[in-house]
């Protein structure tokens, strides 16, 4: 086992592998709630939102400490959520165009932040561009210290509420008639998104972290019809290809991780879907195949309104 | 049945009563001005036409839309106090049913209350909510997944996340919308067996032919409350005319 040799010695490889299981579990995890309560746009426009963060937070402080820089992502991630939410319930512009609107925004801010702080004869800025793609080979231990105490709080947390959270994702208005606080739980949700994304920066990078929220979760939901399994599989199969993206890119090209992951996962999205046990097209058509002469059953409606004696104008 | 309409002084064990109740959608009021007394013990049916606000009233009395104006009590007190006494039926068309639930974990949402936060709903519970689902006869079909199950059998775990709230005042949004007669009639009896255990059920209807049979108690609805009472003495054909402003001519037969 040439790789678990590697891995107890090679301080870089055990870094990546770690920080990929962990940033994919949880990622998938959170995901599974993001795409249920079809907000799987919204972790597309939150980690955008994250550059301007993690430049400012950079020249606010000069420092490239990687909780600095985390800070500042969640900070600009959170300013956009309440902008989304804010457009929605203030304006007639619907979800999408929300999302679309401040996505762009914020990162069309973020990159000439980028460009400004990279022509600024600034060595030191050297390495924030990372962020865009993500470059697992730079991780140190002391992010991934982080990126495990952040990601196992959110993983309790969630385990703690899973029950509340099932029921806000499926009924948010019942959840209310119970006495709920739902729009609570609600930003709680959200706010854990961010967190996954917050993780995912150095790892996954910007630009393709959506993906890791949303392909886990959309492969899994092919395999099962429980929410416990569904967000089970979805640790799962994010982890897995965290671990596989990362050992390619570092082992092997010095290719940015992001990228290969997002690979890995669209395999597994697109097996999925064609041969998911539970909702995977194939086995669907051939269960539709088999009950084919079947008619479907009368819906035999009473009519709403009884004859009326007189003429309708 | 049931004794008509309290007196004045007993107005605190009225289960729902709605004053000077208005609210608006974009500056649009969807009602005006509602007063209404629900007596205990009686099974109510809304009616009014499309656009009178009776999932609005239903929505508002159970404390989810903001009011623009008034008040609503429930049992004599806000409703906020009274969540554990008040159990919701929303609109079938109201969730994903592709949601990858079971029918039982649905049911088993209507108990959430009862277990707390953070707790796991146990063997006590999962038997509770099987019971629902034999009610409404629903216990073959537990472990289904809910897409798999017909309109009407979606309709019937909603109703039986209603019977799992066990409460004393029901709340129903259109629970006959796309059933057929069959289930139809099973709801039917259901919710007359709850009123002979002494429960109050405000249901949302739409079929004017089925509404003197099925109810004893209505409120007529235009975005104004046109009338409310008994059924003998409200469900007139000059009190549905108001109401329907003349889209209907009269109530044939």
């Amino acid at each position: 086992m040439e790789l678990v040799r590697d891995l107890l010695a090679d301080y870089t490889l055990r870094n990546v592998m770690l920080g990929a299981v962990i940033l994919g579990c949880v990622s998938g995890v959170l995901g599974c709630f993001a795409i249920l309560r079809r907000q799987g746009l919204m972790g597309d426009a939150l980690s955008h939102a994250a550059l301007p963060g993690v430049c400012l937070a950079y020249l606010l402080t000069g420092q490239k400490a990687p909780v600095v820089l985390m800070a500042g992502a969640a900070v600009a991630c959170w300013v956009a959520m309440w902008l989304v939410l804010l457009l929605l319930r203030r304006t007639r512009i619907d979800s999408g165009a929300a999302l679309g609107t401040v996505l762009t925004i914020f990162f069309g801010a973020g990159v000439v932040l980028l460009t400004l702080l990279q022509k600024r004869n600034d060595a030191n800025q050297a390495g924030l561009d990372r962020y865009l793609f993500g470059q697992a080979a730079a991780l140190v231990q002391e992010q991934v210290v982080t990126m495990a105490v952040l990601g196992g709080s959110a993983l309790l947390v969630v385990l703690l509420l899973y029950k509340e959270f099932q029921l806000i994702a499926f009924d948010p208005e019942f959840a209310r008639t119970l006495g709920l606080p739902a729009r609570f739980l609600e930003t709680l949700l959200t706010g854990l998104l961010v967190v996954a994304i917050v993780i995912g920066l150095n790892t996954v990078g910007i630009v393709l972290m959506s993906a890791l929220l949303v392909g886990p979760a959309v492969t899994a939901r092919q395999w099962t019809h429980s929410l416990g399994r569904m967000i089970g599989y979805a640790g799962v199969f994010g982890a897995l290809a965290g671990v596989f993206g990362a050992l390619v890119s570092v082992r092997e090209t010095r290719m940015p991780t992001g990228p290969v992951i997002i690979l890995c996962i669209a395999v597994m999205v697109i097996l999925s879907v064609l041969f998911g046990a539970a909702q995977g097209v194939v086995w669907e058509r051939v269960r539709r195949r088999r009950h084919a002469p079947e008619p479907p059953p009368a819906t035999g409606e009473p009519c709403p309104v009884p004859p009326a004696t007189g003429g309708r104008p | 049945m049931h004794a008509g309409v309290k007196p004045a002084s007993q107005t605190d064990v009225l289960p729902v009563q709605v004053r000077d109740l208005t609210v608006a959608y974009d500056d649009r009021p969807a009602l005006w001005d509602v007063d209404l007394d629900v007596p205990p013990g009686v099974l109510m049916a809304i009616i009014g036409p499309n656009g009178a606000g009776k999932s609005t009233l239903i929505r508002a009395i159970l404390g989810l839309v903001p009011l623009a104006a008034g008040n609503v009590s429930l049992f004599g007190r806000p409703g906020q106090e009274q969540r554990g006494r008040v159990g919701y039926m929303p609109q079938r068309n109201s969730v994903d049913w592709d949601f990858p639930v079971s029918a039982l974990d649905v049911v088993l949402m209507g108990l959430y209350r009862q277990v707390g936060w953070i707790r796991r709903p146990g063997r006590r519970e999962r038997a509770q909510a099987m019971q629902c689902l034999e009610r409404v006869g629903l216990a073959d079909y537990a472990h289904r997944q809910i897409s798999q199950l017909s309109g009407g059998q979606q309709q019937r775990v909603f109703l039986a996340r209603a019977l799992a709230q066990n409460a004393d005042l029901y709340l129903m949004d259109e629970p006959f919308a796309g059933v057929d007669a069959t289930t139809e009639r099973a709801i039917i009896e259901i919710l007359k067996a709850l009123r002979a255990e002494g429960k109050t059920v405000v249901v949302v209807h739409h079929d004017l032919g089925t509404a003197p049979e099925y109810f004893d108690y209505v409120a007529l609805l235009n975005v104004r409350l046109i009338a409310a009472g008994p059924m003998e003495t409200t469900f007139t054909p000059e009190n549905l005319q108001r109401a329907y402003q003349g889209r209907i001519a009269f109530l044939g037969g």
